[in-house]
């Protein structure tokens, strides 16, 4: 390994200024405002009052009932359970799937490899609304897929796959697939060559190579993979209100209602603290287990 | 959200070219997307050389987001009716007497002094509809002019219904079904909304503003709530879609137009909503969008088939609720029904 160009310290501030200004002046600040928001009162026709209140906290677990009375609201606790398991099922299914593509383009000529990965990048050239909508197309009764197989007489009547879960998961995962197969390609193609021949040398056939040499060096390309499908999809909700038909409500669209019918600014503040918190906690235990050396650095 | 081509739109905000060298200046309108016809555009430059630069949103509580945020630079910009008193209320509007603009004797009676603008001051029809819901009839063939039809649907339409995605829109529905007042405060009124909707939620397939008309086009479902104008596009393309104008009471609204705090074109936006009174000029836009305006003798200048389209003409016997702008008590209600609904 050769040593990145070292720089001196003052050099070395010099390049990071720009981009600490950017993030102090247009990230931080304003993220501070977020917790501010969230203590303070809301006022009818959006925005806040300048208010002390914790009102949008006590809303997260309990509410006013239709009597007056304060109860438990399990209502918000499980619109984010079930946005988090979203976004882990999106994040395994994106593995699972990611995995062999980027061991296979790793495995390509030099030339044929940037090929491969501009074509992963394919799907980011349109919109995402619109990449989203064309699942529609695909996946509802009278789409692609119901009109072939009833076309070739497989089935009478069309399978249910718009508005279901598996149609949400299929939207998340062809979105973020590229965010996972990326990193994981470039920790595989790091892999020193030589490492894999000594395997076949020792005897390990491909499964166990790919088990005991592979995987553990991909381990950094894995982690980096996860937590960059991960975090985005825990805030989705463009799939979800189209692909899921917004029978259960999602974080990222409970926070949207807030800002604009519901006009609750502190509570939308409040439940966006709390997403930015789930997503702390899981880099947060990336980061110790990269730490304990059972990774190694993004 | 009126539909996902408005929305679209608002990605492409089609600003003619701002040459604001222009000697008459401009107007800085802002509008629903998919909602301003280019012709009456057109027209309104070329008889006042004033340049129109369009904007679009996809809901009022986006314009009043835009509003309050400041900086936006609107002339004139077109509310629904129930957000006319919060934008007063919170300066965003200004008072443009618009009784004295020429030609305000030619708005029909019964939309002079609304309720949102009783002396006249702030706002002017821009067109105004209804909120209801679209059957296919060649599904279901009884009577659809109820909300029984939808909330508690027959054997044919059940797990065939889409709603709208909008507490707003959804929950003030069921309170007319049940015909309770719109901006109820009873916490039991709520408790009976929640149910109504609880149970229908198995028939629903989908709530979803966006892409309604699409939906019901490709049969994916068989009957969904909508506008009257809307559902009018729908007919148009086939024949077996009608509109349900339910006896239990019809919402109604209107989008109004008027005049932002601090409009740096004052006299222009005037110049529009003069222009916007007379019959002719406010008929290309009905025959645009399809839905009713509020100038008297604006038939003359409509396209045939929304003179005697069901949709527009609503049976006589109906009561129109207009939507109100509620409390804060009333719309966090609201908000806890659709919540617990959609847990």
């Amino acid at each position: 390994m050769t040593d990145p160009a070292r720089l001196s310290p003052r050099a070395r501030h010099t390049a990071l200024a720009p981009a600490l200004l950017a993030i102090g002046v247009f990230l931080v600040l304003p993220l501070l405002l977020v917790p501010v928001a969230s203590f303070m009162e809301a006022n009818p026709w959006g925005g806040v009052r300048p208010a002390f209140s914790v009102d949008a906290y006590i809303q997260v677990l309990f509410e006013e009932d239709f009597t007056g009375e304060l109860v438990f609201n399990d209502a918000y606790p499980r619109i984010v359970l079930r946005s988090i398991l979203l976004a882990a099922v999106t994040t395994l299914l994106c593995l699972l799937a990611g995995f062999p593509v980027a061991y296979v383009i790793a495995m390509q000529p030099k030339a044929r490899q940037g090929i491969l990965l501009l074509l992963v990048t394919v799907p980011f050239w349109t919109n995402l609304l619109i990449r989203t909508y064309s699942w529609i197309m695909i996946l509802r009764d009278e789409g692609l897929i119901n009109n072939s197989l009833e076309a070739v007489g497989i089935i009478d009547t069309p399978l249910r796959l718009l508005y279901t879960n598996g149609a949400i998961a299929i939207g998340l995962v062809y979105t973020f697939l590229p965010f996972m197969v990326l990193p994981i390609y470039a920790a595989i193609e790091r892999i020193d060559r030589s490492l894999i021949e000594a395997a076949h040398d020792l005897y390990a056939n491909r499964r166990a190579m790919l088990r005991r040499v592979v995987l553990p060096l991909a381990k950094p390309g894995i982690a980096a993979g996860a937590v960059l499908v991960f975090v985005p999809a825990l805030g989705s909700f463009v799939a979800p209100a189209l692909l899921g038909g917004g029978k259960h409500l999602m974080i990222g669209s409970l926070v949207q209602a807030q800002f604009g019918a519901s006009r609750n600014w502190p509570f939308g503040a409040a439940i966006s603290l709390i997403l930015l918190a789930a997503v702390l906690a899981v880099l947060l235990w990336q980061a110790r287990r990269q730490s304990r050396g059972e990774g190694l650095q993004l | 959200m009126r539909n996902l081509l408005r929305m679209a739109g608002m990605a492409a905000p089609i600003a003619l070219a701002a040459s604001a060298a222009s000697a008459e200046g401009v107007l800085n309108f802002a509008n629903w997307a998919e909602y301003t016809s280019p012709e009456l555009i057109e027209k309104f430059e070329k008889e006042t050389g004033i340049k129109v630069v369009l904007d679009t949103y996809d809901s009022s509580e986006t314009l009043l987001a835009k509003l309050q945020a400041g900086g936006a630079d609107y002339d004139v910009v077109v509310p629904g009716n129930n957000f006319v008193a919060g934008m007063i209320s919170e300066g965003l509007i200004q008072n443009v007497d618009v009784r004295s603009l020429p030609g305000f004797a030619n708005l029909e009676g019964r939309w002079q002094s609304p309720p949102w603008d009783p002396t006249n001051e702030y706002s002017i029809p821009w067109l105004w509809g209804t909120t209801g819901f679209t059957v296919d009839t060649s599904t279901y063939g009884g009577d659809i002019h109820t909300y029984e039809v939808l909330f508690n649907p027959p054997p044919e339409l059940q797990g065939e219904i889409g709603m709208f995605n909008s507490a707003d829109e959804v929950v003030k529905m069921v309170h007319a079904y049940l015909g309770n007042d719109l901006c109820t405060e009873d916490p039991a009124h709520f408790q009976a909304a929640f149910d109504v909707l609880k149970a229908q939620k198995q028939h629903v397939k989908m709530y979803q503003s966006e892409g309604l008309r699409e939906r019901m086009l490709s049969g994916e479902v068989k009957a969904h709530s909508n506008w009257n104008g809307s559902s009018l596009k729908l007919r148009a393309q086939d024949a077996k879609f009608a509109y349900a104008y339910p006896k239990e009471g019809v919402l109604t609204w209107m989008d109004v137009m008027v005049v932002p705090s601090g409009a740096k074109n004052k006299d222009n936006a005037l110049k529009f909503l003069a222009f916007m009174l007379q019959p002719e000029n406010v008929a290309i836009q009905s025959n645009f969008a399809r839905y009713s305006n509020a100038v008297a003798g604006s038939d003359a200048y409509m396209a045939a088939e929304l003179k005697t389209a069901p949709e527009i003409v609503a049976p006589s016997d109906r009561t129109f609720i207009f939507v109100p702008a509620c409390s804060e008590k009333s719309i966090k209600l609201q908000d806890q029904v659709w919540t617990r609904l959609l847990k």
